[in-house]
């Protein structure tokens, strides 16, 4: 079914009873060309792309949950590309042009939204970081301004300019950045996989790899054995517990990242805006909640939720950026599990065994990465080549010192 | 103006009247109303604006679980939106001003999304707005986002303070309802030390809203009588309007008092206070919350919970109507029905969905069992409602019970699930609670009062048995067992009107099967497609009553349809809560360095760096950019002598037998090599290979050693070795203290540093070059027997000395420092002087240490001993860090002389274009060098050391600040290191 | 969240700096042969186990002690606490 104003129309003047489901709910057959374990963001888009760009269409995506479950339900919504090494940042560009051309794509609206990220520095070898990160960023193709701190009050003039302990000094602004409505992300790529005849099976948990000589021929699971040439591994948070399945340890711990959205404003908060000296970013939904965060809570865990230390440190953040907000009410808090990296950045790869491939390692970046994530991954998957700006997200990067380290934080994945 | 709907009795002061406004009009009220108590008292009905489609809307509830009267309260920078009128106590003077419409509230303008409801449906916008595409950002989504959102904030800075605080209790009892207060008597007559919150400003829960009684009293008195005796007891805390918000690990819980709130002014006080609540059990008594029905045009102002009906009735002695009925599935909304008539107030009729007897005689009602209610007439105010019997019957207010949902938010904070009750028609809290938590009464499905004291009493006895303590002899108070009969009970399905379910967020039977048709029907499907369960209220009225039609749809029952979980807060907490004294100035605590007196009565400018403040620079009289003063500084230092407080380094004490041994594997250089008397360069790797930090270390004596880190890694190095330390080299014999804030230490270099120095120190101490050379450290006196340290180092590659003091001396050192260098022209430096002349020197500092540099990117591959085996230095042996095209810190001269350098620039070679293929590094720090007269930049770049003298292109797109420059040796200013050595 | 130091009783999780798996102490001698492929194991790779974890939690607003804590990721209950220089010892680290 096409969706456009006018079949709101007809179906609005005809007691909207014409609508059909934008997924079929198929029963799993016993054999695929393709089995993507993960039905959320990544998951789906590799789908997508699969049968849309490469054709490849006896797929199925299992989803332990309902679709969207994940991460993609669980997020603050920001895409942009403002990364800084040559292992990320054109693979970012390359997500934030799919995304700017996807509503149509996949004749979903998924609300992208460009009203721009700022970062703020408050200090100069801050601004000398951001000047490095903003001139690689016009170097790949991307856009980035530097503001001073003149030009991010004009953005931002409610901000506090004058009583803060830590000044803004500047900024760096990529106005090509913005939100997404999440959800419809999910759901308009589940839509259009569903069309080209991928079968997404919700409800469907993998319990079981079946390896054999160093060859993976499928999956076990909950709905019962599922043969496949290929089994791609798409469950970031739970990339641990997936592949530990197929006996693999990875340069991987699950962390938690709370997210916070208050009660619904009338516009205040003009893009994205994230502060350079406390860990806090805003911006605001158009239904009118802001939505902001903070760092993860530190420690491994699987549960999806986190503790208050945190919670009062991002509004601690939140009220030394915007003393405006302060009679703003938080009104729900909420936890996503990351796969966070030993670098900070991500994983999409084919692994040792022949047949199993793997994405994860998002960190807390997962959902700007949603389009290309599957775009690279489906290519992987029908070509068994990297996409060219995906070569360095590789596995064996540790190995042999490769690191794509933005913050340069090291081997601790917390820090990241 | 008169309060036309107030009755007799109540709790309210009558004896005081206070004046609020609403809406720019004045109304009277009493102490002890509410916002929407005195707008019932005053006959307003009409409060607010629907989020979508603009609907009129009246008072619902009668408590927190509000989803129609929100308002924004109060004026100016005080402005707090979405308030809910029915938590909202009343103040002398309060202003309040209903929201989210266009024009008056009696005429929105955008009233007219109603009339367009059929294309609004469920995730209609999903569905449209994409052609043209540069239409969303530049039509669609400006007009959605100015229509959406409910209340303003001020965009003034919140004038308010909040405050932290931290409790411990044994029991914390949440909710001071019957169940809570029978579980606090228990307890705390047990002995055991209890926390009773309740987030209410008058605790009693449903007793204040209904009329019932406890041991042989009305319920009220009970109430009182019992807060009374508690009050009384040392071991109990009551905490009123105290929201407890959520429940944490190892059971801990958020709480919200509201101090001033209730106030027309804070008058210094903070408005609210955030605790932290460490509790060894917990009992929820949250009690219950109505759920209303969907049937056609529910939304109208007038129509109401049943429950609510009550309470306003009882407690405030206010009726929402002159002639109220009743549509209910329940026996408890039987009880609104009699409530009324026996204050006095016309009930019309009984509408009752239950085809059986009527459970009692209402005096003056219709009574009909077995039909429901199909559509309600009256736009600003219901007046008239048709049945399905095709009855029509007048009523200015509609009470509706469609049963209770227990309040068990808390239990699921953990990501515990609610488990389905057939019998009582609710979900109950499942088996998987939050450590340490208990529920009693209402919030565990004990529904009646006798239940609900009965269990409240239970559950004490079983925290304390969970707690070892023993219980105290006492029975459990007592009531009669009203009937909560309930037969389930959701959607008039005949309704061919939209039946509202999530009044906030419009949400109608509609939605839910639009959202059925297109095959969102997972129950978190729903709530993201519809928004079911999102708005401020988060769902408390709605949810189950969304959950049980979507049941009906796909013709499931509830328990296969799922449950949604809460998640914190239980209700919203205001930001600055939150966040506490942590604004503007105090957001994180300042420190200064020792001479940061001294350096204020200078007039220096200070920068932050981290938590520290230190002088920037030093202006003096007539320089008028900063410019001057730093090259003022740097050139009187290089050509006589400058002073640098330099305390921010972190400094840790190695101690034992052990130490130099530590030292040697923490440090990728050797250090068990070093002299007594000697202090050595160190360089320390992270496990990855990657430059951790860097510093000197000096040996003190055999066993003692002191490192100095920098500044910003002052923290996490001393956090490592203790690593090193603890974890890996238990055995060895070594202990570490951090120091950092224990010395006072100041830089003093140039070619007088010397001269000066030996005025400031004790006579006998040897300065000469020979007795102490160029890396050399002694314990010393200064100033006429003050014990201090001090090291020949140099940061700027002058004769330089650091000299150490303990820091109450650090003020006095300074001044005295000064005043000895006066004869030599002796300037203070700050530290920007201090950056332009560790650039000059080529010294790798903050901007080229980013956690992504190796040693040998930073020229100091050769240091790291490959004899033994130091944290870091296997790693870094891996192929990719140790390519051909491998980054080098080199220097970089502009080849026009005038053109400033950019740090943040990116080298390609020349002729190449700036893109990322070929990107070759890029510039990390620059300054202006008044040494030679020019700019100067460290920067990496591929190859570097081998490509000294060429010419390639720093390409700063971002700034348009491109140029040509040329690779040079990093080491601007005395290469040979003769001047150190002087 | 509340740790149990054994010397200091119940502390907020809050006055601790996290590190990670307490695999960390099992840091490979650097001298050896194969000491490339233990590193990258011992620094890289990690059972991230949903459930049972020992892991290393430092004192950092206290006395400084590094401590093992065995803590489940699913329900973040804690059911040990050793200092982890104890650890160390017990699993043969020395000098």
């Amino acid at each position: 079914m096409r969706y456009s104003a006018l079949k709101i129309i007809k179906e609005g003047l005809t007691g909207n009873k014409g609508w059909t489901p934008a997924w079929r709910e198929p029963e799993p057959r016993s054999q695929y060309d393709v089995v993507i374990v993960g039905g959320g963001g990544h998951g789906l888009a590799t789908a997508y792309y699969l049968a849309k760009v490469h054709g490849v269409t006896n797929v199925a995506v299992l989803e332990k949950g309902w679709l969207g479950s994940g991460n993609i339900g669980r997020n603050t919504t920001i895409i942009r590309s403002n990364y800084m090494l040559p292992g990320n940042q054109p693979f970012y560009e390359l997500s934030l042009k799919l995304w700017e051309g996807l509503e149509q794509d996949f004749n979903y609206n998924a609300m992208i939204s460009q009203r721009g990220i700022l970062n703020l520095c408050h200090s100069d070898p801050q601004r000398d970081a951001y000047a490095r990160r903003g001139n690689a960023m016009l170097m790949s193709g991307a856009d980035a301004v530097l503001l001073d701190a003149d030009g991010v009050r004009k953005l931002c003039p409610e901000m506090d300019f004058d009583n803060a302990r830590f000044p803004i000094k500047g900024g760096l602004w990529q106005k090509r950045g913005g939100t997404v409505r999440h959800d419809a992300v999910a759901w308009g790529y589940a839509r259009g996989a569903d069309e080209r005849g991928v079968d997404i099976i919700q409800n469907c948990e993998v319990t079981g790899m079946q390896i054999n000589n160093g060859v993976c021929t499928g999956v076990e699971t909950s709905r019962g054995r599922i043969n496949a040439k290929k089994v791609a591994v798409c469950v970031a948070g739970s990339s641990g517990r997936v592949m530990s399945l197929a006996g693999m340890r990875l340069p991987i711990e699950s962390h938690v990242l709370q997210a916070f959205v208050s009660e619904g404003l009338k516009p205040t908060i003009p893009g994205v805006v994230t502060f350079g000296a406390g860990h806090f970013y805003i911006s605001q939904s158009d239904k009118g909640g802001l939505v902001f965060g903070g760092d993860i809570d530190g420690y491994n865990t699987y549960a999806q939720r986190g503790n208050l230390p945190t919670v009062e440190d991002v509004c601690e953040g939140g009220m030394a950026l915007m003393p405006n907000i302060g009679r703003a009410r938080l009104l729900r808090s909420w936890g996503g599990v990351m796969d966070m990296s030993m670098d900070g950045s991500p994983f999409i790869d084919k692994t040792d065994t022949k047949g199993l491939y793997f994405n994860g390692g998002w960190c807390y970046g997962g959902f700007k990465a949603t389009p290309a994530s599957g775009w690279c991954y489906a290519h992987l998957l029908a070509t068994d080549t990297p996409h060219e700006t995906a070569t360095q997200m590789r596995l064996d990067r540790f190995q042999n010192g490769r690191m794509i380290d933005e913050k340069g934080m090291g081997a601790q994945p917390n820090l990241h | 103006m008169t309060q036309t709907n107030r009755l007799e009795g109540g709790q309210i002061n009558r004896q005081k009247i206070v004046q609020f406004a609403f809406n720019d009009q004045m109304y009277n009220a009493h102490p002890g109303d509410t916002l929407a108590s005195a707008l019932l008292a005053n006959g307003i009905k009409h409060v607010g604006s629907s989020f979508k489609y603009h609907r009129p809307r009246g008072i619902f509830s009668a408590g927190p679980e509000e989803p129609n009267a929100l308002v924004e309260l109060r004026r100016g920078a005080a402005q707090e939106p979405n308030t809910r009128a029915t938590v909202a106590e009343v103040f002398d003077g309060m202003m309040a001003r209903s929201q989210n419409h266009k024009g008056p509230l009696g005429f929105d303008l955008m009233g007219v999304n109603d009339l367009l409801s059929p294309f609004l449906s469920a995730g209609f916008y999903y569905k449209t707005f994409m052609w043209p595409k540069a239409f969303w950002e530049k039509l669609y989504e400006p007009i959605i986002r100015a229509s959406a959102g409910l209340g303003s904030l001020s965009g003034l800075p919140d004038p308010d303070t909040y405050d932290k605080g931290f409790l411990h209790a044994d029991i914390l009892i949440i909710g001071a309802g019957p169940a809570g207060i029978a579980a606090a008597l228990q307890a705390g007559r047990s002995g055991a030390r209890v926390i009773l919150a309740d987030e209410d400003f008058t605790p009693g829960g449903r007793l204040n809203a209904e009329n019932l009684s406890v041991d042989g009293s009305q319920g009220t008195d009970w109430v009182k009588a019992s807060l009374a005796e508690l009050s009384q007891l040392d071991n109990v805390r009551i905490m009123t309007r105290t929201t407890i918000y959520g429940a944490y690990d190892h059971g801990i819980y958020g709480a919200l008092e509201r101090k001033t709130d209730h106030l027309a002014k804070s008058e210094g006080m903070p408005r609210q206070v955030l605790w932290r609540i460490y509790t060894k059990q917990a009992i929820l008594c949250a009690g219950a919350t109505e759920r209303s029905i969907a049937f056609g045009n529910n939304d109208r102002p007038g129509i109401m919970l049943a429950g609510a009906v009550r309470a306003y009735v009882n407690r405030w002695a206010v009726t929402p109507g002159k002639r109220i009925a009743v549509f209910t599935n329940n026996d408890d909304g039987w009880r609104t029905a009699t409530d009324l008539v026996a204050k006095g107030v016309e009930v019309s009729a009984v509408i009752d969905s239950r085809a059986t007897k009527a459970p009692t005689d209402v005096a003056g009602a219709i009574v009909v069992m077995g039909a429901t209610v199909t559509n309600t007439f009256g736009r600003k105010g219901i007046h008239t409602f048709s049945l399905s019997n095709g009855q029509s019957i007048k009523a200015d207010c509609l009470a509706v019970s469609g049963g209770w949902n227990p309040n068990v938010h808390l239990t699921c904070h953990q990501r515990g699930r609610p488990v389905w009750n057939e019998t009582q028609a609710c979900f109950v809290p499942g088996g998987d609670l939050p450590m340490g938590m208990l529920v009693a009464g209402a919030a565990n499905g004990e529904l009646s009062l006798g239940q609900a004291l009965s269990a409240g009493y239970a559950t004490a006895n079983t925290a304390m048995q969970n707690l070892g303590l023993s219980a105290a002899a006492s029975n459990a108070p007592n009531a009669d067992e009203e009937s909560t009969k309930v037969t389930a009970f959701w959607h008039v399905k005949e309704s061919a009107k939209r039946c509202w379910i999530d009044l906030q967020n419009d949400v109608t039977t509609k939605d839910i099967n639009v959202s059925y048709q297109d095959g969102f029907r997972a129950v978190e499907h729903l709530k993201r497609y519809t928004t079911l369960g999102m708005a401020t209220d988060q769902g408390k009225t709605s949810n189950v009553l969304g959950l049980a039609i979507m049941a009906e749809h796909s013709g499931k029952t509830i328990e296969q349809t799922g449950t949604t979980i809460f998640r914190p807060p239980y209700t919203p907490v205001p930001i600055g809560a939150l966040a506490g004294r942590c604004r503007g100035e105090d957001f994180r605590p300042v420190r200064h360095t020792p001479s940061h007196g001294w350096a204020e009565q200078q007039g220096a400018v200070f920068v932050e760096t981290g938590n520290w403040l230190r002088a920037q620079w030093f202006p003096q009289p007539g320089e008028t950019h900063w410019r001057e003063s730093v090259d003022r500084e740097v050139i009187q230092t290089r050509e006589s002598v400058g002073v640098c407080d330099v305390s921010t380094l972190g400094k840790i004490d190695v101690q034992g037998k052990d130490a130099g041994e530590f030292l040697n594997r923490v440090y990728a250089n050797t250090f068990a090599t070093l002299a007594v008397g000697k202090v050595r360069y160190g360089l320390m790797l992270r496990e990855d290979g990657i430059v951790m930090d860097d510093g000197t270390t000096a040996r003190m004596s055999e066993n003692h050693y002191v490192m100095t880190t920098t500044t910003a890694n002052a923290v996490s190095v001393f956090r490592h070795m203790e690593f090193c330390r603890q974890c890996l080299w238990p055995g060895l014999d070594v202990q570490l203290i951090s120091a950092t804030e224990q010395w006072a230490q100041f830089a003093v270099a140039g070619p007088n540093a010397r001269k000066l120095l030996q005025k400031v120190v004790d006579a006998d101490t040897d300065l000469s070059n020979e007795a102490f050379p160029f890396m050399a450290c002694s314990e010393i006196k200064v100033c006429g027997g003050t014990p201090g340290r001090l090291f020949r180092i140099s940061f700027s590659g002058e004769l330089a000395y650091e000299i150490a003091v303990p820091t109450r001396y650090g003020n006095s050192m300074m001044a005295a420092l000064m005043e000895a260098g006066e004869e030599f022209n002796a300037v203070p430096y700050g530290t920007e002087a201090l950056g332009v002349m560790r650039i000059e020197k080529g010294h790798a500092a903050g901007n080229e240490l980013v956690g992504q540099t190796s040693a040998l990117n930073i020229g100091l591959g050769k240091m790291v001993s490959k004899k033994k085996d130091s944290i870091g230095s296997k790693m870094s042996e891996r192929e990719g860090m140790n390519t051909e095209n491998a980054l080098n810190l080199v220097g970089f001269k502009p080849v026009n002389r005038d053109k400033p350098l950019l740090a943040g620039a990116h080298f390609v070679s020349k002729g190449a274009e700036p893109t990322m293929e070929n990107d070759e590094g890029w510039m990390t720090s620059v300054a202006y060098s008044p040494s030679l007269g020019h700019s100067i930049g460290l920067g990496f770049i591929q190859r570097g050391a081998d490509r000294m003298g060429e010419v390639v292109h720093a390409s700063d797109q971002l700034r348009g600040g491109s140029c040509d420059v040329e690779i040079v040796s990093p080491h601007f200013i005395d290469p040979e290191g003769e001047r150190l050595r002087g | 969240m509340i740790i149990n130091h054994p010397l200091l009783g119940p502390r907020d999780a809050a006055e601790f700096v996290y590190l990670g798996d307490a695999s960390l102490i099992n840091r490979p001698d650097g001298l050896t042969a194969d000491a490339s492929g233990d590193f990258y194991e011992y620094l890289y790779l990690r059972d991230n186990p949903a459930g049972l974890h020992k892991e290393l939690w430092y004192h950092e607003q206290g006395d400084r002690s590094w401590l093992v804590v065995t803590r489940n990721t699913l329900t973040h209950e804690i059911t040990e606490v050793e200092l982890a220089r104890d650890v160390a010892k017990a699993q043969g680290r020395d000098k």
